[in-house]
């Protein structure tokens, strides 16, 4: 069990939280990742490390409420528990002195960037940060993001803040404007994570994508995270999250994704309605 | 009863394992067999010639003293039966029901010659659930505590008989287990219908009981590295199986429906995908659908088994060898062909084919036939040239076996493996190259039995207590 120390809504649906997990904060690295259940029973579902905090013996990571696990999870609050966290899983993030490293992340995926951005700065790269939402409610982690580049943009696609358009679209322009960019790291949606790969791939600039595939365990175990890299079978809990996005087959990563969406809806439908007389029933049964 | 002469003995027939019929059992996952009662138990232990030599005691991996329980149980002393046989196996109502007794002491009984053996697994699996259900797992006596702390990495078979062991010896343990439970395979691998999990919790509460601490959730290797255990422990004990499953690099093998064994039993198993949406954790819907399963061993056997219980239209074993060449326990083939399982030998697939979506609609298969024999004995399979045939199939689970997780040795660099990851240790102590690190189980072997890991387990635990008297010696 740990205990929830702190909350905070960062934008719609997309929250916070401060969880105490002292020997995670203590092992934890930029780019590494923690499996969690909610509670007994749950699903087993990974989810990046935002930050820790040694003293205080806890771990960040903020959640995007779109299927059941992740909407249960969000309903808690400071004082709650959850029932298990296991980690830090995975590879560290590649963190060199590139350069000049640009640093992009959609949606929530602006968060799971963001170690891994703050690390590549206090290696000494001249970081870039570039932030999509699809609107200016959806930028999320500006201060600390600010705090960690050299130069930050906001993207949203309806305008409402920063530059109005994808964030492809801003890396091609700075690009364009001639900069020199030694390594770049797309953090979020399957297709943004491809469309910055094809953006940097004439150029050769070195790219990497940290993979959110479907996984159970998160050590090797299982096999559901296998994504193919450069044609070879990978598996993302201990090979990856983080690998060259030139090399990954995106389309089976996007197709295996998709697997179990039908049944999380019925798990999500049915559940309201159903967990409370039923979960009871089960534990009685087994 | 008067006492029999052998000849009386030798004449009654084996007593049948009572079970649920397999139209019944293939619609639950109760378990299939419903165990002996306690007539059935002492007919069976009556065939016992309670030979001289005992060949049976031989052929258990850990020396169980077979006919001496036996003779306990005919003579309805059960809860000897069960001291004696908790002597050489910390977990008889878990072997009694998965060791593949037929390639062990039932294989080099007597009476095997004449007809059929005695039934010693069904008979080990009597005692255990005596015990258990009418006087409660008997908690061992400990020795005073002698202040030495040992951690054990892996609540599988290996570690759980390894840490029984020493806390008997007094030692203070802690297990720590990278899964949000305990139990290793016998838990997320063995389906609820061969190993209820409940007899696994209570073992392991035994354990808990004789104060072993135990830690979920906690990856050696990443929350704690093995270097970080030896500056708080006096020895460590690594025995965290052969968790890495094997695919067969083929196209398609990435499809949606395509599985590995470890996933799809795990997700049934451990995350109870079976009562979903009860549990949260999705599971592919095989109602309805046609399964194959690739391998031909208990793996297979437990995978195949679970579909036809999640409501396959049809399932299948698909083998590239003859059933004689399967790995899985007879009693397990037997059953599953009782459920209705198609077993399609003698093919491999070369090919998974999907439908526009990315789901997997059909496996192409290439006949094989029987070659010489390879290095491990058994006839290779080789291909028949241009007997290609496809089937269609919704989902594949592929059981051919697991490798060695990498992240105890990618993060104890100094830690003797071979070319395939498992650890390397002295046969007689389990000590491995590094001073006070000793291993056993699955990860030293490659996937065995549960018995060999507990054995292993077992020899480690008297190795430790040595180390630990003399660390000098190493
Ligand atoms: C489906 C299936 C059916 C089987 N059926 C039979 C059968 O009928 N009869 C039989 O005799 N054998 C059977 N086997 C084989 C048998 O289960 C294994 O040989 C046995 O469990 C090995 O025991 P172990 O303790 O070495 O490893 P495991 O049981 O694999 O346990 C290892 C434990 O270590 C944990 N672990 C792994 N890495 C770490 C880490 N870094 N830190 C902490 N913990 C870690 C794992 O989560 C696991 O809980 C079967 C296997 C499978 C998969
Ligand atoms: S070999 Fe068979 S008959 Fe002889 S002692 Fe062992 S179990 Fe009894
Ligand atoms: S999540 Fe199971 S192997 Fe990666």
């Amino acid at each position: 069990m740990n205990k929830i120390l702190e909350t905070r809504l960062l934008a719609p649906a997309i929250k916070l939280f401060k969880v105490e997990a002292l020997k995670i904060a203590k092992k934890r690295k930029a780019g590494q990742f923690i499996i969690l259940r909610v509670r007994e029973d749950g699903e087993r579902i990974p989810l990046t490390i935002a930050d820790s905090n040694i003293e205080e013996g806890s771990i960040t990571f903020i959640v995007q409420g779109v299927g059941k696990t992740t909407k249960q999870l969000n309903s808690l609050e400071a004082g709650d528990f959850i029932s298990d966290i296991v980690g830090p899983l995975g590879r560290p993030s590649r963190i060199e002195n590139f350069g000049t490293a640009v640093s992009i992340g959609g949606g929530v995926g602006a968060a799971i960037a963001y170690p891994t951005a703050k690390a590549l700065k206090e290696a000494g790269n001249y970081v870039i940060s570039i932030v999509g939402g699809r609107s200016k409610e959806f930028v999320i982690l500006e201060d600390e993001m600010k705090a960690t580049s050299d130069e930050f943009y906001p993207c949203t696609d309806d305008g409402t803040y920063g530059f109005h358009g994808f964030v492809t679209q801003k890396l091609q322009q700075l690009i364009d404007s001639g900069k020199k960019i030694d390594y770049v790291l797309a953090i979020g949606p399957i297709p943004m994570m491809e469309g910055v790969a094809n953006v940097t791939k004439p150029y050769r600039i070195e790219t990497s994508a940290s993979l959110n595939t479907i996984m159970v365990d998160g050590t090797g175990m299982c096999g559901g995270c296998r994504v193919i890299v450069g044609g070879k079978t990978k598996f993302a809990c201990v090979d990856g999250p983080e690998f060259d996005a030139h090399e990954v087959d995106f389309k089976i990563l996007s197709n295996r994704n998709k697997m179990y969406l039908t049944q999380e809806q019925t798990s999500e439908d049915e559940h309201s309605c159903f967990l409370d007389k039923m979960y009871e029933k089960g534990k009685a049964n087994g | 009863m008067a006492e029999l002469n052998n000849k009386e003995r030798m004449r009654i027939k084996r007593h049948k394992m009572p079970k649920q019929e397999p139209e019944q059992r293939i619609k639950n996952f109760n378990e299939v067999n419903s165990g002996y009662t306690e007539e059935l138990a002492v007919a069976e232990a009556n065939r016992c010639i309670q030979c001289k030599n005992s060949p049976c005691i031989a052929g258990c991996p850990v020396s169980i003293n077979i006919p001496k329980f036996i003779k306990l149980i005919s003579e309805r002393k059960h809860k000897e039966a069960a001291a004696v046989i908790k002597i050489d196996n910390a977990l008889p109502a878990v072997c009694g029901r998965v060791c593949p007794q037929e390639e062990q002491c039932e294989k080099v009984c007597v009476l095997a010659k004449r007809g059929e053996p005695v039934a010693i697994g069904n008979l080990e699996r009597w005692a255990a659930d005596w015990e258990r259900k009418n006087i409660g797992l008997q908690i061992p006596n400990k020795k005073p505590s002698t202040g030495k702390r040992i951690a054990v990495v892996g609540a599988g078979p290996a570690g759980i008989s390894c840490a029984g062991d020493l806390a008997q010896m007094g030692h203070k343990v802690t297990v720590f287990e990278a899964l949000h439970s305990t139990g290793g395979v016998l838990i997320y691998g063995i389906p609820e219908f061969r190993l209820p999990k409940k007899i696994v919790n209570i073992e392991i509460e035994a354990l808990a009981k004789m104060g072993v601490e135990f830690i979920t959730n906690c990856v050696i290797g990443l929350t704690e590295t093995v270097d970080e255990l030896l500056e708080r422990f006096d020895a460590v004990f690594i025995g965290v199986g052969a968790g890495l499953p094997y695919f067969m690099n083929i196209p398609g093998e990435h499809l949606n429906g395509v599985y590995s064994a470890n996933e799809f039993l795990t997700r049934v198993n451990l995350m109870k995908a079976y009562t979903f949406p009860i549990a949260d954790t999705p599971m592919f819907d095989v109602k309805n659908k046609v399964v194959a399963v690739f391998g031909g061993g208990n793996t297979a056997m437990d995978a195949v088994r679970t579909s036809l219980r999640l409501g396959a239209k049809r399932a299948m074993v698909i083998y590239r060898r003859t059933e004689a060449e399967m790995p899985a326990r007879i009693e397990e083939i037997k059953h599953a062909k009782e459920e209705g399982v198609e077993f399609c030998l003698l093919a491999a697939p070369t090919e998974f084919i999907g439908n526009e979506n990315g789901w997997l609609s059909s496996a192409r298969l290439q006949k094989m036939k029987l070659g010489e024999a390879d290095s491990s004995g058994r006839r290779r399979p080789v291909p028949i040239e241009g007997d290609v045939e496809d089937i269609a199939i919704q989902t594949a689970i592929i059981a051919i076996g697991n490798g060695s997780n990498p992240i105890i040795h990618n993060t104890t660099p100094d830690l003797n493996v071979n070319k395939w990851g498992n650890i390397l240790v002295e046969k007689d102590s389990m000590k491995t190259n590094k001073k006070g690190v000793f291993a056993g189980g699955d990860i030293v072997t490659g996937g065995a039995t549960v018995i060999l890991a507990m054995g292993a387990g077992r020899t480690a635990a008297k190795s430790i207590n040595n180390y630990l008297n003399n660390p000098d010696a190493w």
